[in-house]
């Protein structure tokens, strides 16, 4: 599904294909019990994410731009990073065990003791707003600025050139 | 759209429910998956279905541009102002415990004041994205077709 979404020319295509892919992977949180992070998944992912890719293509072409040339400096790029991954993945831990530092850091002490100090059943909402609450404090923040800098770079009135961007698209 | 009366019934019939929904999990946070962020999300998506059906002129009467800079600034200011509190009575930033004397009710209270702020802020922004876009086509006040503009 990700090849398909990066293959199609047609963006209205990748938009569609993209939003399923979300909704698949929030299928697949569910599976793994993880209901907020699928909530949040099918929520933004799928949901608005696709709508403001479709927001967004109405004011672009739809069809990608067929570029025929292979850019080998980004090639490079991509290779080179991706050879530092896979040797830092020989560093990790092995998966799934108990005494990963994952497991042995500061979650046996929120599992512990979430409930005793809250009271509130659902752990994650529990260490989200209270125990990284400056954290979620930044998250705020981050969206916060983000709807700023929306408005910053499209609240100017597009200037009416003979050729320009917004009249190819109507 | 708003000529198609199949779409515009279904969305009189869902937007209600998709709102309530959001309302839900914005306050049943605590006790079942969800929170702020996502029920922010909800609900701008259930104004966003209310724009796309009779358009952006109508969305914008029922909730103003204006209200949505007001509300995503207010939604993180309640998040630093709890914060505050808890400085002002005597505790750390964002410490909920000098809220109220019993711990756990005073740690429910913040956690829910702090995703409330959190739910305005998500919300509003989402919204005030959505507009920015829809008003950048320039056609204000009519209902959004993209399938006509391939």
């Amino acid at each position: 599904m990700a090849i398909a979404v990066v293959q199609v020319r047609d963006l209205f295509s990748a938009a569609m294909l993209f939003s399923i892919y979300s909704l698949l992977s929030a299928g697949l949180f569910v599976v793994l019990d993880a209901g907020d992070v699928a909530l949040t998944e099918a929520a933004v992912g799928a949901g608005i994410s696709t709508i403001l890719i479709l927001a967004v293509l109405t004011l672009a072409p739809r069809y990608e731009k067929r570029i025929d040339r292979i850019n080998w400096p980004a090639i490079g790029v991509v290779l080179v990073t991706g050879a530092c991954l896979v040797w830092a993945v020989s560093d990790l831990p092995t998966f799934g065990q108990p005494d990963n530092p994952v497991h042995t850091h500061v979650a046996p002490y929120y599992i512990e003791h979430a409930y005793k100090d809250f009271g509130v059943p659902n752990m994650v909402a529990a260490i989200l707003a209270s125990y990284r609450s400056i954290d979620t404090f930044g998250e705020v923040i981050v969206i916060f600025t983000a709807g700023l800098a929306v408005f910053s770079l499209l609240s100017v009135r597009p200037t009416r050139r003979k050729s320009g961007k917004t009249e190819n698209a109507e | 759209m708003r000529e198609n009366g199949i779409l515009r019934i279904i969305a009189r019939f869902l937007i209600p429910l998709i709102m309530l929904f959001a309302l839900y999990v914005q306050f049943h946070g605590d006790y079942s998956p969800g929170g702020g962020f996502q029920a922010g999300v909800m609900f701008a998506a259930a104004w966003i279905l209310f724009v796309l059906i009779y358009g952006l002129e109508a969305g914008l009467a029922v909730i103003p541009e204006r209200a949505m800079f007001v509300l995503s600034a207010a939604g993180s200011l309640l998040y630093a102002l709890i914060g505050l509190l808890g400085v002002m009575l005597g505790g750390r930033f964002l410490d909920f415990y000098p809220l109220l004397d019993d711990p756990q009710a005073a740690q429910q209270a913040g956690i829910i004041l702090v995703e409330f702020g959190v739910g305005v802020t998500v919300a509003s922004v989402v919204m005030l994205i959505f507009t920015m876009f829809a008003r950048r086509r320039g056609d204000l006040g009519q209902a959004w077709h993209p399938e006509e503009h391939d």
